[in-house]
């Protein structure tokens, strides 16, 4: 790299990791300013350990995340197989367009349209409150399936398609043959897309917010909620524990997908298999 | 055979029930919304609403002066977005460049480093940036130590925009990136040979090469950046309202018409928007051939 490079390639890191940097540096910090560091201390993660609505709402996040993540993964991957295969160009058109607007569709939007419906059905059953846990977990899987899809969907894409059908021929059935021989092919696909779906649920705000009943509290609305009032480094010991947790569950989504690869180019080089 | 496909229709249903029952239908409700009024009966005085509604904003010299509330909402949210925008490309395709042109190596470590900003929640990294904008924030302590004295920041449009870019720059590089990444260096090459300086090889065969990129970063940007509402309130100090500060505004007050009536609008708008940028990739930059 060029010298001009580097020098340009540090400042914009510099810019990217302040924020970062910042936050993991003031949640050791032994005074309660945000911007005088006094000392080292772990006071805010003591703290954080001892209060109870947080970690309720950590709890809550990790249920909420992990439903949205079992639900649109199992329908996610049914959904990729059937796109796959279906010979209606016009059914498969539809359904590529249907599944790319919660992804280019402004979180805002999504959030306010599944509210506005929860709410009318809600009146039309005669509930007063009409959002709470189930609602928050049909908005979360609705914007996690199209993630799943498109990380299944290309695995499908890829395989071998004779594979299945030499599955058959031999006597299995169609769904025996999937457990048999498909999804060990397209494993590693829906392993990033679960990842994706886990850490999407785990981080949103928007669409929570507008889908969230009383009764069931996730980290980042409590986190919404604190940021209104002024906020303690405990916050920020709490932001540095989710940080690694999600840069972990990256890393590992991360390494699935380079072995995934890895495998991929080995087989080609030994037998000749199609390269698409 | 017949059988076979039939297994697959059956594997797609549950997910056409879910996206039709779960993605269309509650967008057929925002309309549904925004055309009726509390009993829903069909008005269309939310939209009144929003064109006319006129408040009185005190200029920094004291006088007060009248404004259309929602129109100059809805030109803030605009104007501030396309500026992050400018800003996160000018910014972002430099850096795309210089990583896809590094040893591969090079390049997945950058990336990881460009993309890790992202996996901090997003409403705290909001809140560092908030108090790092400060008055006696770390920012400002910086400024005085270096006798530069200090920089007023926090609650101005300038924030707003600080906000926007650093939230939203990794959407700008990646897709830059990936396109650039891909692209074939014989032509860069054979322009040199053909006597191409280095400026005109960017001109004429870097640049046209990486529209799709550039058009995918912009829509990428351009959409969570119009219709935040989080940074402006933080970053802002909640005196430079935009548009999802508006419905979120509504939502809260239990408005949900008229919540419903500027989503509307708001997504008309950028539906509008993406078929214009499409409309001029397509012209300009394929001249015409692509669909």
């Amino acid at each position: 790299m060029k010298i001009s490079s580097k020098i340009y390639s540090a400042i914009i890191l510099i810019f990217l990791f302040a924020p970062i940097v910042v936050m993991l540096f003031f949640s050791f910090n032994d005074a309660k300013s945000l911007s005088v560091f006094s000392g080292f201390s772990l006071r805010w993660y003591e703290e954080l350990m001892g209060d109870r609505n947080t970690l309720e709402s950590v709890k809550n996040t990790l249920i909420l995340a992990a439903s949205a993540t079992v639900i649109s993964t199992v329908m996610g991957t049914a959904a990729a197989m059937g796109i796959n295969k279906i010979r209606s160009r016009w059914y498969k058109a539809a359904m590529n367009t249907v599944t790319d607007i919660p992804m280019t569709n402004p979180d805002i939007i999504t959030g306010i349209s599944l509210m506005l419906m929860f709410v009318f059905v809600g009146r039309l059953m005669g509930s007063a409150t009409s959002l709470n846990f189930w609602t928050m977990l049909v908005a979360h899987v609705t914007f996690c399936l199209p993630y799943v899809i498109l990380q299944v969907l290309p695995k499908f894409q890829q395989m071998d398609k004779s594979l299945p059908e030499a599955a058959m021929d031999l006597g299995c059935t169609p769904l025996k043959a999937f457990f048999k021989v498909e999804l060990p092919e397209i494993l590693p696909g829906i392993i990033t897309g679960a990842i994706m779906a886990f850490t999407l649920s785990l981080d949103d705000f928007v669409i929570s917010y507008f889908t969230a009943g009383n009764d069931f509290e996730t980290l980042p609305i409590r986190i919404y909620g604190m940021t209104k009032k002024t906020v303690t480094p405990k916050m920020y010991a709490l932001a540095t524990i989710i940080f690694f947790v999600t840069m972990t569950l990256l890393l590992i989504s991360n390494f699935v997908d380079n072995e995934d690869q890895r495998r991929l180019r080995e087989l080609k080089k030994k037998k000749h298999l199609p390269s698409k | 055979m017949k059988k076979r496909l039939n297994t697959y229709h059956a594997a797609l249903a549950p997910y056409s029930f879910w996206a039709l029952l779960f993605i269309l239908v509650p967008l057929v409700f925002i309309a549904y919304y925004a055309f009726t009024d509390d009993s829903f009966a069909f008005t269309t005085e939310h939209f009144t609403r929003f064109f006319t509604a006129t408040s009185n904003i005190l200029e920094d010299d004291g006088t007060s002066r009248e404004v259309r509330t929602y129109l100059l909402i809805f030109w803030r949210s605009v104007k501030l977005a396309v500026i992050s925008t400018a800003i996160c490309l000018v910014l972002g395709y430099p850096i795309a460049y210089i990583i896809a042109r590094a040893p591969e190596k090079t390049q997945k470590t950058m990336i990881t480093l460009i993309m890790i900003p992202m996996w901090m929640n997003f409403l705290i990294r909001t809140y560092a940036w908030m108090t790092i904008l400060q008055d006696t924030g770390i920012f400002n302590n910086i400024l005085s130590a270096l006798g530069l004295g200090q920089l007023h920041i926090i609650g101005t449009e300038t924030a707003v925009i600080i906000g926007m870019v650093y939230d939203y720059f990794p959407y700008m590089v990646l897709p830059i990136y990936s396109i650039m990444a891909k692209m074939d260096l014989r032509l860069l090459e054979a322009a040199r040979d053909l006597g191409c300086g280095s400026l005109s090889v960017l001109r004429r065969v870097i640049w046209p090469l990486s529209i799709p990129g550039v058009v995918s970063g912009i829509t990428m940007v351009l959409i969570p950046s119009i219709s935040t509402f989080y940074i402006s309130q933080k970053l802002g100090n909640g005196k430079f309202f935009l548009i999802g500060d508006a419905i979120e505004g509504q939502y809260m007050a239990n408005n949900l018409h008229f919540a419903a009536a500027i989503a509307f609008i708001l997504m008309v708008i950028l539906l509008v928007a993406m078929a214009i940028v499409k409309y001029v990739t397509n012209r300009y930059v394929y001249g015409g051939e692509r669909e």
